[in-house]
């Protein structure tokens, strides 16, 4: 690889965007509840610091990075993390696959993306950068988490990570998404985990269990 | 001429010292005295004085395997060059005699693990090559993104190449964690196999080595501390790719830095419990997408 | 003025919020009538676009529009008995998800900024959870754990799709921007290979949300559980919003030429694909609630099917979005007022319906007929508008598929539903306190008759926003 002479602020954001590629494996590995909510929480952190890196400073700008940081990275994470206490589990148990499979298909994925990222036409200042093969493998990643895990919280924390990276692709685009917009988006998604942790919360007292997979009444007969 | 002597002195002299870094770093950690730093010296030189016992039923490849070790690993440790030194023995491509010279050490001692017939050693010698299937990997992805780095196959220009590409930092990032965890893995530390521990369900690769006594057992001591030694240096030569400039401060800092490292080692033995035997791969693979991922980084 | 639409409901949320249980309902009822006269007040008046081309009412979004709004309508006069019957239950969240809903549905007909759209369909998405679970059981709790978990996910690959949108325009011409007008205006030179992505994610994403198989497996459990108000509202409402999603995407479509025809088959075959699937599942189909909620299925994949022939068929498909949004309030609402009866949805307990619940079961035979596209009802004029694009435009497959699939889903409903309705009331069942009452019927007759009506004439303001709707799915040329 050349030496290519990218301005100081891209290069911090690709840098951080490496720690969310890194925290998309951690995920996948761990079973451990609260490990996964807080690496989640990290992610949403960052997601809030790189618009503020990414673009000038302006009263938009700002505003976003304060709405992300206090939404993904304090308010959902607390929301999800309260479901936990309350429902009291700690760990995930006999996902549908393996941790070990799932980290390889991980990577496999996030290899995949790196090729497929290569191959799109991007705007020439897009190029060589980490932002859509890094937003692509975190939503592969979410998404393993969310179909691969039996727990009811594992899952929220998979469609939570899957958000974060249609987030990294957003970063693209962010300047020229109006503020109202971006604030709807978070705030939908704020009110989509609050409702989630709530059923999840009547699902452990409905069947003493959050197992989705207990979840099978409903069906064809 | 002066390196490659400084270079064999280190190799030959320094591995057992680190052994009793960790031991005593562990003893301070649990609050004991603890074994006088050149313990594993004393220990090793005992078991040479000794007499070997053999079993009736082995063959000569229960005897050649730690020898072979033994050898295998010293020439490993010629090709790789240790702080910002070239290696006494170096040539395009010497990454993968390195990366086979380690393999052929566990070959042999599994292979000698397996002649003494004993169900409880081939237990250790299959727990053994499972692991090293997941390990190997992550140090071949690991060499290969520092080959590509640096533009060299040789380990010397590999690894004295001090980097300016974008990613280097992320990169170093990864390749430490990963290697850390094969350092410890490959050695059979805390939290991956206890040296310690003489249980049978949870050894690996001391179970391998229970048969051997006398000097074979005493070269496969010195073995096990100079691939540590080896792996050691490795890691040194990632993570801190600091030159002072003055060859002499460089050779202070490298021992300074290998001693940091086994102290590193036996923090991480004292804070960390045993994995379970079902989570080990699971830290294995952690490593191996982690130097995979470092390997994307470079390669796109 | 048109503000109003999305400012009143959620003013009447708030105060909702704070004041007695009893009352409640009938503030819902009020927010109900004042977004009805407003609405009908906005149909015949042309809007501008706003300044900067966010909101505007097109004929579009009013037709949708209509369809919520009188739907709703009868929704609250319902709510208003339905709730005198479980006056124990608590009915805040309720109405003031309903009303909240309803402002959301509002925002969605007007928004022209793809991003506001997609906040305020999300949000009727989210509103609805809580509704679904009324009924607090472990059958219901499932439902809505299904539900928004699937819609969630969909609505959150539109999302990727918007990205993937605005990120053609951005590669286009350095001026990323998701308002429909400016979209529309540069279509021509928008990057393809985003677009086609775009395209896909978007289909995905909305067609989840709509039903469309074979992305309908919330459906079924989710119409079956929740009660047959929420019922009403999903399949009459949120189906032709997250449609009037897949309008907008057409219209982009429309306005780049190419991969427009790519576009029309996907939702052809997608239709057809699901009608099929509502006819397997309905002809063996024992319960009356998942019956229909197959039954919405069918309705969406002819609205699909519609919207990709495009040209003669696209009157027919907005017309249609008004007649399966009302028959669909009738049907859920008289099926619920059934399920309260007799306690089950089972058809092997529920028979006989015309004997105890005259009014209802009439409405549910009469909603029967009337979905199944039989005349004089209007679904039939829009059904029989769709067969004939088909037919003119010589896919004579796709038409004869059509009819078929019409034919084998109308022996598959009058199989379960007739016996429901007609026959004896099985002699062991204990009484029921509940009857039919001035509430719960009165607004489904109402309703039946508009449909009755629009199958014979169609007032003119109807007309001429059809006509603007669907000159605005034209290729121009």
């Amino acid at each position: 690889m050349e030496l290519v002479q990218m301005p100081k602020n891209l290069f911090v954001a690709d840098q951080l965007l490496v720690v969310v590629l890194l925290i998309n494996f951690v995920m996948l590995g761990s079973n451990r509840l609260m490990f996964c909510i807080r690496a989640a929480a990290t992610q949403g952190v960052i997601l809030g610091i790189l618009p503020g890196i990414l673009h000038p400073f302006s009263f938009h700008i700002t505003l976003i990075t304060v709405l992300i940081l206090v939404g993904k990275g304090i308010v959902i994470p607390g929301m999800i993390g309260k479901a936990v206490r309350d429902v009291q589990i700690k760990r995930e148990f006999e996902p549908f696959l393996g941790y070990i499979p799932a980290l390889i298909l991980g990577a496999i994925m996030t290899a995949a993306a790196f090729v497929f990222a290569e191959k799109l036409p991007l705007s020439p200042e897009h190029e060589n950068l980490l932002f859509v093969p890094a937003s692509f493998s975190t939503l592969v990643a979410g998404f393993l988490i969310l179909t691969t895990r039996r727990k009811a919280i594992s899952q929220v924390i998979g469609y939570l990570v899957l958000e974060n990276g249609i987030f990294i692709f957003g970063l693209l685009l962010s300047e020229t998404m109006p503020v109202l917009v971006e604030a709807g988006m978070l705030l939908d998604l704020l009110v989509g985990v609050f409702v989630m942790a709530i059923v999840i919360n009547h699902i452990s007292r409905e069947f003493s269990s959050t197992d989705t997979s207990r979840l099978r009444t409903l069906k064809e007969e | 001429m002066i390196t490659f002597i400084i270079h064999c002195l280190l190799v030959i002299v320094m591995p057992p010292l680190l052994l009793g870094v960790i031991t005593k770093t562990k003893a301070e950690f649990g609050g004991r005295k603890g074994a006088p730093y050149f313990q594993p010296y004393y220990d090793i030189l005992k078991l040479l004085k000794k007499e070997a016992v053999y079993s009736k039923t082995t063959t000569w490849v229960f005897k050649a395997g730690p020898v072979v070790t033994l050898a295998a690993t010293f020439l490993a440790s010629l090709m790789l060059p240790l702080g910002n030194h070239s290696a006494p023995v170096s040539f395009a491509g010497d990454m993968l005699l390195f990366a086979y010279l380690l393999a052929l050490t566990r070959f042999f001692t599994t292979l000698a693990a397996l002649d003494t017939g004993s169900s409880f050693e081939g237990m250790g010698a299959a727990r053994e090559v499972t692991f090293a299937c997941l390990t190997e990997p992550a140090l071949f992805f690991a060499l290969v993104t520092l080959a590509k780095m640096s533009g060299s196959l040789s380990l010397t220009g590999m690894l004295t190449y001090s980097s300016s590409s974008a990613w280097a930092g992320a990169v170093t990032v990864l390749l430490t964690v990963a290697l850390f965890i094969v350092l410890l893995a490959e050695n059979c530390r805390i939290p991956f196999d206890d040296p310690n521990t003489h249980l049978e369900l949870t050894m690996i690769h001391e179970v391998m080595v229970l048969d051997h006594s006398g000097p074979a057992l005493g070269y496969i001591q010195y073995g096990a501390s100079l691939k540590l030694f080896l792996f050691a240096a490795l890691f040194y030569n990632i993570a801190m790719p600091i030159q002072t400039g003055s060859v002499f401060f460089d050779w202070l800092l490298f021992i300074a830095g290998m001693l940091g490292i086994a102290v590193a080692v036996g923090v991480t033995e004292s804070v960390m419990a045993r994995l379970r035997l079902t989570q080990v791969p699971l830290m294995l693979i952690t490593a191996t997408v982690f130097s995979a991922f470092s390997m994307i980084l470079i390669f796109r | 003025m048109v503000y109003a639409l999305v400012f009143v409901p959620l003013l009447f949320a708030v105060v909702g919020w704070g004041i007695k249980s009893r009352q409640r309902p009938l503030v819902l009822l009020a927010a109900s009538l004042v977004h009805l006269v407003m609405s009908m007040m906005a149909m015949g008046v042309d809007q501008h676009p706003t300044d900067n081309g966010w909101l505007w009412l097109d004929p579009l979004g009013r037709i949708v529009l209509f369809c919520v709004s009188v739907l709703f309508s009868i929704c609250a006069f319902y709510a208003v008995g339905y709730l005198r019957y479980y006056k124990r239950r608590p009915n805040r969240f309720l109405c003031v998800c309903m009303l909240i809903c309803l402002a959301a549905m509002s925002l969605v007909t007007m928004a022209q900024h793809l991003g506001l759209f997609w906040v305020a369909l999300e949000t009727t998405t989210l509103t609805m959870a809580p509704l679904i679970y009324f009924n607090r059981n472990a059958r219901s709790i499932e439902a809505t754990w299904k539900y928004i978990m699937i819609c969630s996910v969909g609505i959150a690959m539109a999302l990727l799709g918007l990205m993937f949108l605005a990120y053609s325009t951005h590669v286009a011409h350095r001026d990323a921007t998701l308002v429909l007008g400016k979209l529309i205006a540069s279509a021509g030179d928008l990057n393809k290979a985003w677009l086609h992505a775009a395209f896909v994610f978007l289909l995905v994403g909305y067609g989840t949300k709509m039903g469309l198989a074979p992305l309908h497996a919330w459906k079924p459990d989710t119409y079956g559980e929740a009660p047959g108000i929420v019922g009403a509202l999903l399949a009459g409402g949120l189906v032709s919003c997250s449609f009037l999603g897949l309008i907008r995407v057409y219209q982009v479509f429309l306005a780049t030429g190419t991969g427009l025809v790519f576009f029309q088959k996907t939702l052809i075959g997608m239709g057809l694909l699901s009608m099929a699937i509502a006819g397997i599942f309905i002809a063996k189909q024992s319960d009356f609630k998942r019956l229909l909620a197959y039954s919405s299925v069918e309705h969406v994949g002819i609205l699909a099917i519609g919207l990709g022939l495009g040209k003669g068929a696209t009157f027919a498909t907005l017309f249609h979005i008004i007649n399966n949004g009302l028959t669909k309030g009738v049907l859920f609402l008289s099926a619920g007022n059934i399920h309260r009866s007799y306690s089950s949805k089972s058809v092997h307990e529920v028979r006989g319906a015309l004997r105890r619940l005259p009014w209802s079961a009439g409405l549910f035979l009469a909603g029967f007929i009337a979905i199944t596209g039989s005349p004089p009802f209007s679904p039939f004029i829009s059904e029989f508008g769709i067969v004939t694009a088909a037919f003119e435009q010589n896919h004579v497959a796709v038409g004869v598929l059509f009819l078929f699939f019409l034919a084998v889903i109308f022996i598959g409903l009058a199989r379960t539903i007739l016996p429901v309705v007609l026959g004896d009331p099985p002699s062991d069942l204990p009484d029921s306190k509940y009857q039919d009452r001035l509430l719960t019927v009165a607004p489904l007759v109402l309703v039946m008759m508009i449909i009755l009506v629009l199958g014979i004439w169609q007032p003119a303001f109807l007309l001429r926003l059809l006509k603007d709707g669907a000159a605005m799915l034209e290729v121009r040329s």
